[in-house]
């Protein structure tokens, strides 16, 4: 087996910027040195994912899942510590990125598809595929701000899901769109996980992470308080959660 | 730090193409007169400006050459500046979802930005030639340096919206100096005078801005109809390179500090 996704030793702040983001402040900034606090989102976390494992982070908010699926995007950087990816990621994290209302449904899946690193060949032959599984070919040619808001999430997935990732990144987007919609999302992903591909899905729901994931990582305020096999930690998780309610 | 937006292995080609085709698609598509618009403005200007400078104040020792056609070859680069200049320095901003979202390489977002301002600036590039031709310029050879100048110009514009827009994100006044520099910038090119009224003195300083020599070179091609005197070929070709250079670096040493500060 060989590890497609490692972070070792992973810590990474955020300072708040509130309102220092003007000239004034800058500069009476120079003068009165004030450290800002920093916010510890993660600290010290190491794991590692197989090629072809599933693995599930789970925790309240601000845990640090979404930091997390952040750093393994590329999105942001660590304070210390190395991360290692291996494979093409899509990320299922805010889907729509770069999506304009004006512009027609057809038009942002090609955008979009540029953006999640499509090829012009792939974006033009897996164009009947994105439309199909997005189920809304009657209006592909209308403008996006006519789309209800699950229309727009299904063409959102579909794309993210033709670019044929090695590794998924799964936010809990997957709460959006009806029922039929999420049971198709959820097919997909299963789908992803036969082919062998890499799976990292950040839930609340326990249930959700023991149906799909071999493991799993319970994190708490950027720290990671168990892990191991997918079952055993959400039992330790959901006795956690009763415990405090 | 290398690992740094590692994920993205895209097609460049077909990003830029996409990108820029969104920006032309979303600024016309709410317009009735769509491209059109392109062309009004510049030919209002030119209107306006030769009658002030001709009719109500009188003429320079340009009067020669058919004024309107004077007048918007400086306009032309002027505007192109201006717009591209703006856009670009607050094109990570304008694009925070992007940066938040998608793990593209961020210098696309700003180069972008200039690009597409190139839409309107081929637009307005082909009505300047147009009107040349009926004022009886005609093609020669020397439009071949057409191309180089203004690749080396919009190098040049690229280089500047790396490094304000990166600067931008940590100054947010970085824009409202932009648009300081631009309104100063009207009255030191020389747009609605000719260069030979510049006193001698004050030669060089003009030889040296980079949008002035664009002008100026577009004067030498498309109404004295010579080559572009080398001196302002290679000023713009250094300032390319310095900016790209400045800018490029300046960018990287800022940016992966955007996601925090957007």
């Amino acid at each position: 087996m060989s590890c497609v996704i490692r972070f070792d030793r992973v810590t990474k702040s955020f300072v708040h910027h509130a309102g220092r983001m003007l000239l004034r402040e800058r500069l009476r900034h120079l003068f009165h040195r004030a450290p800002a606090e920093p916010f510890y989102a993660l600290s010290d976390v190491s794991f590692r994912v197989e090629a072809g494992e599933s693995l599930g982070l789970i925790g309240g908010n601000g845990a640090g899942k979404s930091t997390i699926l952040n750093l393994a995007t590329g999105l942001v950087q660590p304070d210390s510590g190395t991360i290692e990816v291996r494979g093409r990621v899509a990320a299922l994290l805010e889907l729509g990125a770069g999506f304009h209302p004006d512009l027609t449904g057809a038009e942002n899946v090609r955008i979009n598809a540029a953006l999640m690193g499509l090829h012009r060949r792939e974006a033009m032959e897996k164009f009947e595929e994105i439309v199909d599984f997005s189920g809304i070919r009657e209006s592909i040619h209308e403008p996006l701000r006519t789309y209800s808001s699950g229309m727009v999430m299904r063409l959102a997935f579909a794309v993210a899901v033709a670019t044929e990732p090695d590794i998924l990144l799964v936010d809990e987007v997957l709460g959006v769109g009806d029922e039929a919609f999420y049971q198709k999302c959820l097919e997909r992903i299963r789908e992803f996980q036969k082919a062998g591909k890499t799976v990292l899905l950040a839930s609340h729901n326990a249930l959700l992470i023991r149906n799909f994931c071999h493991s799993a990582l319970w994190m708490d305020q950027g720290r990671v308080v168990a892990s191991g096999k997918s079952a055993e930690v959400m039992d330790a998780y959901q006795e956690s959660v009763i415990a405090a309610s | 730090m290398e690992s740094f937006q590692r994920s993205w292995k895209g097609d460049y080609l077909f990003l830029f193409e996409n990108l820029i085709l969104k920006d032309f698609r979303i600024r016309y598509r709410n317009m009735s007169l769509g491209v059109l618009w392109s062309l009004i403005n510049p030919l209002v200007m030119m209107s306006v400006m030769t009658f002030v400078f001709r009719r109500v104040i009188g003429g320079d020792d340009a009067s020669h050459t058919p004024y309107p056609l004077f007048v918007l070859t400086g306009l032309v680069p002027f505007n192109f500046f201006t717009g591209a200049f703006i856009s670009g320095t607050t094109s990570i901003i304008d694009n925070a979802g992007l940066i938040k979202r998608v793990p593209v390489p961020r210098e696309v977002v700003p180069v972008t930005s200039v690009l597409s301002n190139c839409v309107h600036l081929t637009i307005q590039i082909a009505l300047l030639l147009v009107l040349g031709a009926i004022w009886g310029v005609r093609p020669g050879l020397n439009w071949l340096w057409l191309p180089v100048i203004w690749a080396l110009y919009v190098a040049f514009v690229c280089g500047l919206a790396l490094g304000a827009s990166a600067i931008n994100v940590f100054v947010r006044d970085t824009r409202y100096v932009v648009e300081s520099f631009n309104l100063v910038l009207f009255w030191v090119v020389p747009i609605f005078y000719s260069f030979n009224i510049i006193p001698e003195k004050y030669r060089e300083i003009y030889r040296f801005n980079p949008v002035a020599a664009l002008v100026m070179a577009m004067r030498n091609i498309l109404i004295e109809g010579i080559p572009p005197a080398f001196s302002l070929v290679r000023n713009l070709a250094i300032a390319a390179l310095v900016t790209v250079a400045a800018g490029w670096f300046i960018f990287g040493r800022l940016k992966s500090r955007f996601y925090e500060h957007i």
